[in-house]
């Protein structure tokens, strides 16, 4: 229990990770996510099963998200679509791409060799259970991540990236294109989302065009819970917040699926309530932190 | 080294509200120039800098830099020349990250290459410069730049933009949103700054004072017309009283208030 709690904590909490360089760093609220999130497990999908090299898929899944993200980016910059609108006409336009791409609404990979299948194969003879060996892997891979993202934020771009989502008039009198830089920004987000779907459809065994429906849901949450942990102007800490809020966020819905079963009168198809619910939950916490802290009882940040 | 020949914006055009914000501006800035700039509201200071800036593009006319006509670059490709300081202290810096990733970001120039510049020796080179704006802020590095007041935020967009060292500099009433003390001292750095790196620098004011105190050359505007343009010896000449007697000289006006015009405090 505990180990699949983690492992689907990292493995979502890449695209965690994604969701909070849009609606955090780039203070760019992008719905893309609930396309490119199914996108990357479609590609990675249909070239599994054509027998394609485990890690060029991998790579392809992630280029296929940047370029969803990029889209999404261009619509609202070029054509000024406001970028709630313009995520929903790339994520609508995905669902029928995702299609094309694994030419059926459904592609199992039960008897293909997937990178998860091989990470346990390695780690079978030296006493690992499946799902201890998943974990390790997933905690690595979204670690990985998170170090990537952590001097990436740190570096010239990434700060400049930052400061867009805080104050776009100092990025202009700085010499730096914002359009340039949603493009980038947006686009790095969806391809860690993309990621994070390849390797989701190689844990579930299948890919399936309705993958991604209100996932985006499941990032905001484990992004805000992550808020109420750590606090610190550290790009270090913040992803690490978004990974812990992942974890807690996955508990919470294990926990949840549990009650769903014993409680008579819940239906297995009121989780997605359940997930809404703690967002809303949250939302009211922030809130209620804000005004705390304009009360001046807490230290501001 | 600046120059707007006829330049002419027009907003609403076609509707009741039509409102020629700038008629026929014709001028040349030459490099270290410090000119201050005064009028009423709504005599189109600030639509003029937006103009230079290139947040707005003219109706008609064109802009130059170094002789090469900017009039249709984008903002952002002009900022690279142009240092821009805002009324609002929050607007030069970014609130959410500390005070040395803003040093970092404005330390150069235009697009941002995925580098890590943020090393101890640049630490050491930004908490020197910050020492010359004598607010303690070379030991908060780390801190967000959201917990400094409006004084130490405006100061410190003031010496980002020095240190990316513009070939212009435009400050749109850069102190009106501070108290008397921190904008006597903004002002004062400001006046350093543009003498020891010989910057050529507008200065939009309500202050008729420091209108004439600083600078060696002064535009008066009024209705989106740049009416008094002084420099030099006469400049140096002026007093407020010349001021306004030269105001209803030029616009054969009698105000019931100055003040409406010119603050004189």
């Amino acid at each position: 229990m505990f180990e699949s709690i983690i492992a689907e904590g990292c493995l979502y909490g890449i695209m965690a990770l994604g969701v909070f360089i849009t609606f955090r760093v780039l203070d760019f609220p992008d719905l893309t996510v609930d396309g490119s999130f199914p996108l990357g497990a479609a590609i990675m999908a249909a070239f599994l099963v054509k027998g394609y090299s485990l890690w060029l898929a991998l790579v392809l899944a992630f280029v296929g998200g940047t370029m969803a993200g990029m889209l999404t980016a261009v619509l609202h910059n070029e054509l000024k679509i406001p970028n709630l609108l313009a995520g929903i006409l790339t994520m609508i336009l995905l669902y029928s791409v995702n299609l094309r791409i694994l030419g059926t609404s459904n592609v199992s990979l039960l008897n293909v060799d997937t990178i998860l299948s091989r990470v346990f194969g390695f780690l079978k003879p030296i006493g690992f259970s499946r799902e201890m060996s998943y974990m390790l892997f997933f905690i690595l891979a979204i670690f990985i991540i998170k170090f990537i993202m952590d001097v990436f934020f740190r570096t010239d771009l990434g700060l400049t990236l930052g400061a867009l989502g805080n104050n776009q008039q100092m990025i202009i009198s700085q010499g730096v294109n914002p359009k340039l830089l949603k493009v980038i920004g947006v686009g790095f987000s969806n391809g860690l989302v993309a990621i994070s779907g390849a390797l989701t459809a190689q844990y579930q065994n299948f890919a399936d065009v309705g993958l991604g429906q209100g996932i985006i849901i499941a990032g905001l949450a484990s992004v805000m819970i992550g808020e109420f942990l750590f606090r610190s102007n550290r790009i270090g800490w913040l992803t690490l917040n978004v990974i812990l809020g992942s974890i807690i966020f996955h508990g919470v819905m294990y926990g949840a699926r549990l009650a769903i079963f014993e409680i008579p009168f819940l239906e297995s198809s009121d989780l997605k309530a359940v997930q809404v619910l703690l967002v809303i939950i949250c939302l009211a916490g922030v809130l209620a932190r804000e005004h705390q802290r304009k009360k001046g009882k807490e230290k501001p940040r | 080294m600046i120059s707007l020949k006829n330049i002419a914006i027009v907003f609403n055009k076609g509707t009741p509200d039509e409102n020629l914000a700038l008629n026929n501006i014709n001028l040349s800035i030459k490099e270290g120039d410090f000119i201050t700039i005064i009028g009423s509201n709504g005599a189109g200071k600030s639509t003029l800098f937006n103009i230079i800036s290139g947040s707005y593009f003219p109706t008609s006319g064109t802009v130059s830099i170094n002789n090469i006509d900017v009039t249709r670059h984008a903002e952002y490709k002009r900022a690279k020349y142009i240092g821009r300081i805002f009324q609002n202290p929050l607007m030069g810096t970014a609130g959410n990250m500390s005070l040395e990733d803003n040093m970092m970001i404005s330390y150069k120039k235009g697009f941002k290459w995925p580098i890590l510049s943020l090393n101890q020796k640049m630490r050491q080179f930004f908490q020197d410069e910050l020492k010359q704006l004598d607010m303690g802020l070379e030991n908060r590095l780390r801190d967000n730049v959201g917990l400094f007041s409006g004084g130490q935020r405006q100061a410190l967009t003031l010496l980002m933009m020095v240190l990316s060292q513009p070939a212009l500099i435009l400050l749109d009433e850069h102190t009106a949103a501070l108290d008397p003390k921190n904008a006597a001292l903004v002002l004062e750095l400001t006046s350093h700054f543009v003498k020891k790196y010989n910057l050529t620098t507008m200065m939009i004011t309500h202050n008729m004072n420091h209108a004439i105190e600083y600078g060696n050359r002064l535009f008066m505007m009024d209705k989106g017309e740049v009416i008094f343009d002084v420099q030099g010896e006469e400049k140096k000449a002026l007093t407020q009283a010349r001021l306004i007697e030269k105001f209803h000289e030029i616009r054969h006006s009698e105000f019931d208030n100055d003040k409406v015009l010119l603050s004189q405090d």
